[in-house]
């Protein structure tokens, strides 16, 4: 990968000095992933261009992680990736390691060069850049850069495959030195949004460190915060993840367990372009990871006082991260609110979410008095690892956590575990089932398990139309399996109804548009003898 | 010398004060582990063996060690004093709780005696006063024990009798393992004996008469024995004829007979209770009055001694009335017996006012066959390994029979409706099939129709840590969390478990070329084989595309009762993991393009059970091109190295060129770097070879390499020439051009001149940029000393690694570091994963049900889903 930094003026080789790089030598600094090779293809008294090149080594890449060479179990991603070859964080962190002393600003030879503004050109010709040309104009002109960005085609003998996630990035502009190695060190990833290592706490530190003096003023700060600190799931040591492999299907595609849905996102899409940056394949955020800020209760409410979460505790450390705007739509909640009162109706005391997810619902009903035992189950095990942190399961007082369980298990199978409950949620559940499977989940839950109430909710297909970003005929979300129309819900429920001795009851959630009806839509069943109670 | 009976599986407790001997009587008749001593546990728990503050504590030990024991069927005997009633009740509930029998023996021997034994014991400070108290309390007890539950009772007076005591072990009345058959088990009767007599006919028996003409007895010429399942009686025409010929039977050792609900009614009746009559009771003892006193008397004394449900066949066979819970097998208490003759109830009512019975048979995951009637049903259907024969003769269906071992049914239709049922009996359309196939010589075969597996199944079929055992390779386990990983995968993406009969295993490289420019090389392939002893291997192109399992139905009749597909859908074609390929249509699509190829080629006849078509075939394949399946995965990763370097690489190419103009010393640093440009541009070389435009089949090539299942069974014993004989005749047959060759080449591994010509052919195959090859034996299974040997390792290409090692991995030094490959568990997996798939389509093929085949299918996927570097 290759970096370019040119200045055409008058003693253009003073770079030299401000970089404490000799234009007339080649220097190698050993990095942890290869060499970082900084020479001069220029440098006279008019124009003088410095290059940064870090050559990778690819096989070293996987070893030195310390996992050994012995059967070795990560993706093949690991493997062949573009880390070689485009410009990310590797390159920014080497740039920040070689040019340490320009990026801050000091330069003991020649004092006066770090303050003077040089007229300056930036080439990186290939910079996987989420969100395409549009995102690296939006993140670097506000900083004074004239941005010429090309878009790199994916395969030039495959045409219709189109524009790689690449762009030659040309930068030009007049300023210090030491801004423009800050703006690549923090932009350069940020585009990327994909790091080469795990982003801990200390990078908001940094992140506000290397932005020092403009990333405040910025206007896409957030943006850039949120991007900058995107945690790509390291999935490689999942079972789920290597499945995906084995069947030449990306990971990242199938672990949507606790992705956002896209109803979420869509009637929201108030020009907030950088929710691109969070959607799938891998910037998936969690249900509830984004919304801490103002959406959904912080599970801190749960809590009793003397059960407050320690500071050291890592599930709370997301709260201080500047996570993305609450944008998100009511509906979500709504839909709690909604199977909440439904269950609050019956008097349920003892309640199974199928398919609970991150335990929104889960959070929800430990906060009703009248619910004595709830029992989360999800097939997704990364799910129930990520609903015990947010219940904060091994931090609640005991008589709290004595009402809560969480189980993996699956609703195309009979579990014994899921019966004995008084009612049953399959919160946006079924639209994940293929059809030829709703049989075997029908058994599952109304035969076997047989709670007296099961409550149902799923998209309202009719109201898809209401989401402008939607493109017609197509999904709110790449899992669904279909999504039914008020008619099409109808008529499953009353059959299901009819075969398993229930009787249902059909409710919108939402907002009941005249014309389409609402967002979600809600069955309710209830046992019939329980029902003619 | 007293012989003490004891049932083979009971809970023996020993009663007797201290000193009497208790633990020496046990050391003398048990097994070392089957006694249980409170004073080994007092030690356990405290360290101490006379720890009287111990006592609780070691009797939780204690009970927890008899009812793991119970659990798994041991014999077990506690040893303490057991002379409190309390003590003995907890033992009593426990042996119930296990439906095994209690048994007491008290040890009753002279006071003095024990007192003296007692005070020769240094360990042990017990006074007279303890054991005087005991006495007494042993004393008081002695008259209640068998009112405390105990079903038998040994009392032993004095040292003498004690000591010439001896224990005989009696199998349970249910215990007849030994019965091996071969049987004819017959369903729910109720009086229609015309239609025994019928059905005993059709099944070869000779029916005898006596001087007045009524059957007396049925003899099979080969000596087969019937087995009733109960309910000979009540509701039908003519309930003494069927008690006379079915006593007949049993008396002369020509059949078996388990009780049903209304034998145990009639006993009550003819025992002059109290009892309603309802239920076709009145029209039996009706029937019964036209009958001797005598003949009544042995109607009483044969219904009387019936026992509730028999182990036939070394455990492989169990009848009851209404069916037995695994759990239930060869143990005896009151809840068993109500189990076998009324089956358990959910305790809610139907509309009908009848009871709703608890489907036990979905649940049931035993390994012996169950059979039993009960429940009137219009068509038998296998259920986990349970069938109830109950047709609902005297309704007016048919009464049934099935011959054991051959599971095939034996049906005749009932003459007339005998008795209007409470609740609507329907007799579906499809009984005139069942007719028709009981036809010439009465045998309907248990294939299609009957086989129905409800498709129920539990997690526990699936979750935590499992051994599955297969027949080529032993047990093969699954640890936990690989199972929870594909729990998801197979609930999320799979194709129904029902259509899922089949993953197939992972494949094995050959062991990496120890130099030269490559990786790995056909010489090693070839060694690997020699050195298991196998003498001829055939090499088969390794197609550039994606595995594909392919179920086939010749028609959407087998589809729907073999596979239970709906409407519409006539096969599978799915992925490694079981995904499927297409959406419905395309795949009609190319099963369409199959199955025209399987018709043209006879194909159904010659892959058939002897002298039979077959109305499926499993077919192993690879699909392609592999961006089918895999375009995603080719854009987002492969492609896009390819673009990230075409972008860089070539700039740092131009500005290394012009340092070295400048005179800068970078040589070494621009070579390397164009060396990357060129790797590169091979890399994208590589997967373009896997892309091409598809459009409905247009551009889609199938080639199947294996068959390998059919209604006949599994073919892994063909040899790779048989199968690839019938791939090539498909292709022949095929006139769409969808259908594809696979090239193959024979290779003696002992003659040098062979391996070099298979060498050869694998340069050929690989230096246009081909995949590369499998080898595998060519008798195909093959056994080795060391056991099973693999079943094919592949031989890679050289520019097929690239995509699988990255561009650069031809650099030497990179080669080189390369080189330590560790391929010894992808070599077990790949086993184990074969073995486990060939269990599947053994299990499927035999009818076994639906959560055996699962489970081998789901083991496959979750084996797959195991740590293994994933370029090998």
């Amino acid at each position: 990968m290759l970096l370019e930094l040119t200045t055409e003026t008058d003693d253009a080789s003073d770079l030299g000095f401000l970089l404490h790089k000799h234009p007339a030598r080649v220097q190698a600094f050993e990095q942890s992933v290869g060499v970082a090779h900084v020479f001069y293809p220029e440098a006279d008294e008019r124009r003088c261009t410095v290059a940064l090149l870090l050559e990778v080594d690819p096989v070293a890449l996987v070893r030195g992680k310390g996992r050994g060479s012995r059967d070795s179990a990560f993706s093949l991603a690991e493997y062949v990736n573009d880390r070689p070859y485009a410009a990310s964080s590797m390159l920014a962190v080497a740039l920040g390691r070689v040019f340490r002393s320009a990026m801050a600003g000091r330069c003991e030879a020649r004092p006066e060069l770090p303050g003077r503004e040089w007229p300056l050109e930036v080439r990186v010709p290939a910079v996987p850049c989420r969100g395409g040309v549009e995102a690296a104009v939006r993140l670097f002109e506000p900083l004074g850069w004239t941005v010429r960005a090309t878009p790199v085609p994916l395969d030039p003998q495959v045409p219709a495959w189109g524009d790689s996630r690449y762009v030659d990035l040309h930068l030009t502009g007049t300023m210090r030195v030491a801004d423009a190695l800050s703006h690549l060190y923090v932009l350069l990833p940020t585009l990327d949004v994909a790091k080469h290592y795990w982003v801990g706490t200390d990078e908001v530190d940094k992140l506000v460190r290397a932005g020092e003096g403009w990333l405040a003023r910025h206007p896409a700060r957030e943006e850039i915060a949120r991007r900058y600190l995107a945690n790509r799931r390291v999935l490689a040591d999942s079972a789920v993840a290597r499945l995906a492999e084995v069947d030449d299907v990306l990971p990242d595609a199938d672990d949507d367990s606790v992705a956002e849905e896209l109803p979420e996102d869509v009637p929201t899409a108030d020009g907030d372009a950088g929710r691109d940056g969070t959607a799938t394949p891998d910037g998936a955020p969690s249900r509830d990871e984004q919304a801490s800020p103002g959406g959904a209760p912080s599970p801190d409410e749960l809590a009793t006082p003397d059960d407050s979460v320690t500071p050291d505790d890592p599930a709370a450390t997301h709260d201080v991260e500047p996570g993305p705007e609450p944008t998100r739509a009511p509906l979500a909640r709504l839909r709690v609110d909604a199977v909440v009162e439904q269950l609050r109706a019956v008097g349920a005391r003892s309640v199974v979410d199928l398919g609970c997810g991150e335990g929104v619902l889960l959070r929800a009903l430990l906060r009703e008095k009248g619910v004595e035992r709830v029992l989360g189950v999800d097939v997704s095990h990364r799910a129930l690892e990520l609903a015990a942190r947010r219940l904060h399961l091994d931090t609640l007082p005991e008589r709290l956590r004595a009402r809560v369980e969480l189980a993996q298990s699956s609703i195309t199978y009979t579990d014994a575990r899921v019966a004995g409950f008084d009612a049953a949620v399959l919160m946006e559940v079924v639209e994940h089932v293929d059809p030829p499977r709703l049989g075997a989940l029908e058994h599952a839950v109304f035969g076997a398990a047989s709670p007296a109430t099961v409550v149902v909710t799923t998209p309202n297909a009719e109201h898809n139309v209401r989401y402008p970003t939607l493109a017609a005929g197509s999904m709110r979300h790449h899992d669904h399996r279909f999504e039914w129309t008020r008619a099409e819900l109808a008529a499953w429920a009353h059959a299901t109804a009819g075969r398993y001795g229930y009787g249902v009851e059909l409710l919108p959630v939402g907002e009941d548009d005249p014309d389409v009806g609402p967002p979600t839509q809600m069955a309710v069943f209830r046992r019939a003898e329980e029902a003619a109670r | 010398m007293t012989a003490l009976t004891v049932p083979a599986l009971s809970l023996v407790v020993l009663v007797g004060v201290s000193g009497s001997g208790k633990s020496t009587f046990a050391a003398e008749h048990f097994g070392p582990f089957e006694t249980l001593s409170s004073d080994f546990c007092r030690g356990l728990v405290s360290n101490d063996p006379n720890d009287q503050a111990a006592t609780a504590a070691a009797f939780d030990v204690l009970h927890h060690v008899a009812a793991t024991r119970l659990d798994a069927g041991l014999l077990t005997v506690v040893d303490a004093t057991n002379v409190q009633q309390a003590a003995r009740r907890s033992l009593v509930d426990l042996a119930r709780a296990h439906d095994v029998l209690p048994v007491a023996i008290v040890l009753d021997v002279p006071e003095a005696v024990c007192v003296e034994r007692n005070a020769a014991r240094t360990d042990r400070g017990f006074g007279a006063h303890v054991v005087r108290r005991q006495r007494d309390q042993l004393r008081r007890s002695l008259r209640s024990l068998s009112r405390e539950g105990f079903r038998t009772v040994h009392v032993l007076r004095g040292v003498e009798e004690v000591a010439a005591a001896v224990i005989e072990r009696q199998p349970l009345r249910s215990d007849r393992r030994d019965e091996t058959g071969p049987f004819d088990v017959v369903g729910d009767v109720h009086g229609c004996r015309a239609e025994l007599e019928e059905l005993l006919g059709r099944l070869g028996y000779v029916v005898e008469h006596d001087a007045e003409g009524r059957p007396v007895d049925a003899v099979h010429p080969e000596g087969r024995r019937a087995v009733f399942v109960g309910d000979l009686v009540d509701r039908g025409p003519d309930s003494p004829g069927v008690l006379r010929l079915v006593m007949g039977m049993v008396g002369a050792g020509h059949a078996l007979a388990v009780p049903g609900n209304h034998e145990n009614k009639l006993v009550r009746a003819l025992d002059g209770r109290q009892v309603q009559t309802s239920h076709g009771l009145a029209e039996t003892l009706a029937q019964l009055e036209g009958e001797t006193p005598e003949f009544r008397a042995e109607v009483r004394a044969f219904c009387d001694g019936l026992v509730a449900h028999l182990v036939l066949d070394g455990g492989a066979l169990v009848v009851a009335h209404a069916g037995l819970k695994e759990a239930f097998h060869n143990r005896a208490s009151g809840r068993v017996r109500s189990f076998a003759l009324y089956g358990e109830t959910t305790g809610e009512t139907d509309e009908f006012g009848l009871p709703v019975r608890y489907p036990w048979a979905e649940d049931y995951r035993g390994r012996a066959m169950v059979l039993y009637g009960h429940t009137p049903t219009p068509v038998p259907a296998w259920v986990n390994n349970t069938l109830c024969l109950d047709t609902g003769c005297v309704f007016g269906g048919a009464l049934t029979a099935l011959r054991y071992p051959e599971r095939e049914l034996v049906q005749v239709p009932a003459q007339q409706v005998w008795y209007a049922p409470a609740k609507p009996f329907v007799v579906p359309g499809d009984a005139a099939d069942a007719g028709d196939a009981a036809d010439a010589d009465g045998a309907a075969s248990v294939g299609v129709g009957a086989r129905r597996d409800p498709g129920v199944l539990d997690v526990t079929d699936v979750l935590g840590k499992r051994v599955v055992e297969t027949a080529l390779h032993g047990r093969v386990s699954v640890a936990a969390e690989n199972a929870a990983g594909a729990l998801e995968v197979m609930s999320r993406f799979a194709v129904d478990p029902r259509r899922l009969i089949y993953l197939p295993p992972t494949m094995s490289p050959c062991a990496t070329a120890p130099d030269g420019p490559l990786l790995e090389h056909p010489t090693q392939a070839f060694d690997a084989y020699r050195a298991d002893g196998v003498a001829q291997v055939v090499c088969e192109e390794k197609h550039m595309g994606s595995r594909a399992v392919v179920l086939v139905c010749r028609d959407a009749d087998v589809a729907a009762s073999r596979f239970g597909m709906p409407p519409g859908v006539t096969g599978v074609v799915h992925t490694r993991t079981g995904r499927p390929f297409f959406d419905d249509a395309r795949s009609e699509a190319l099963l369409a393009v199959v199955r025209a190829a399987l018709d043209a080629t006879g194909s159904w006849d010659t892959l058939g059970p002897d002298g039979a078509a077959t109305g499926w075939v499993l077919l192993d394949a690879e699909l392609m091109p592999w961006s089918v399946k895999a375009e995603e995965l080719l854009r987002t990763q492969y492609a896009s190295v390819g673009a990230a370097a075409r972008a860089a690489l070539p700039a740092a190419v131009a500005s290394l060129e012009a340092a070295a103009a400048r005179g800068l010393p970078v040589d070494a640093l621009l070579a390397s770097t164009r060396s990357r440009l060129g790797n590169a541009e091979q890399f994208a070389d590589a997967y373009r070879r896997y892309v091409w435009p598809t459009d409905g089949l247009d551009g889609v090539r199938l080639a199947p390499f294996q068959v390998l299942a059919s209604e006949a069974g599994t073919f892994e014993t063909r040899d790779h020439l048989w199968h690839l004989g019938v791939a090539d005749a498909l292709v022949a047959a095929d006139p769409t051009g969808v259908l594809t060759a696979t090239r193959r080449l024979v290779v003696d591994t002992g003659d040098p001149a062979s391996v070099a010509a298979g060498v050869t052919w694998w340069e050929d195959l690989t230096g246009d940029g081909g995949e590369g090859m499998v080898v595998k034996p060519l008798a195909n299974l093959t056994r080795a000393r060391k056991g099973l040997v693999q079943p094919g390792i592949k031989v890679r290409g050289r520019e097929y690694l690239r995509i699988i090692y990255g561009p650069d991995y031809t650099e030497p030094a990179n080669l080189e570091r390369l080189r330590s490959r560790h391929l010894g568990r992808k070599r077990s997996l790949a086993l184990r994963e074969y073995v486990l798939g060939l269990e599947a389509l053994t299990r499927f093929c035999a009818g076994e049900p639906l959560w055996r085949v699962h489970e081998a299918v789901f083991a496959v996927l979750a084996l797959e889903s195991e740590a293994v570097d994933p370029r090998l």
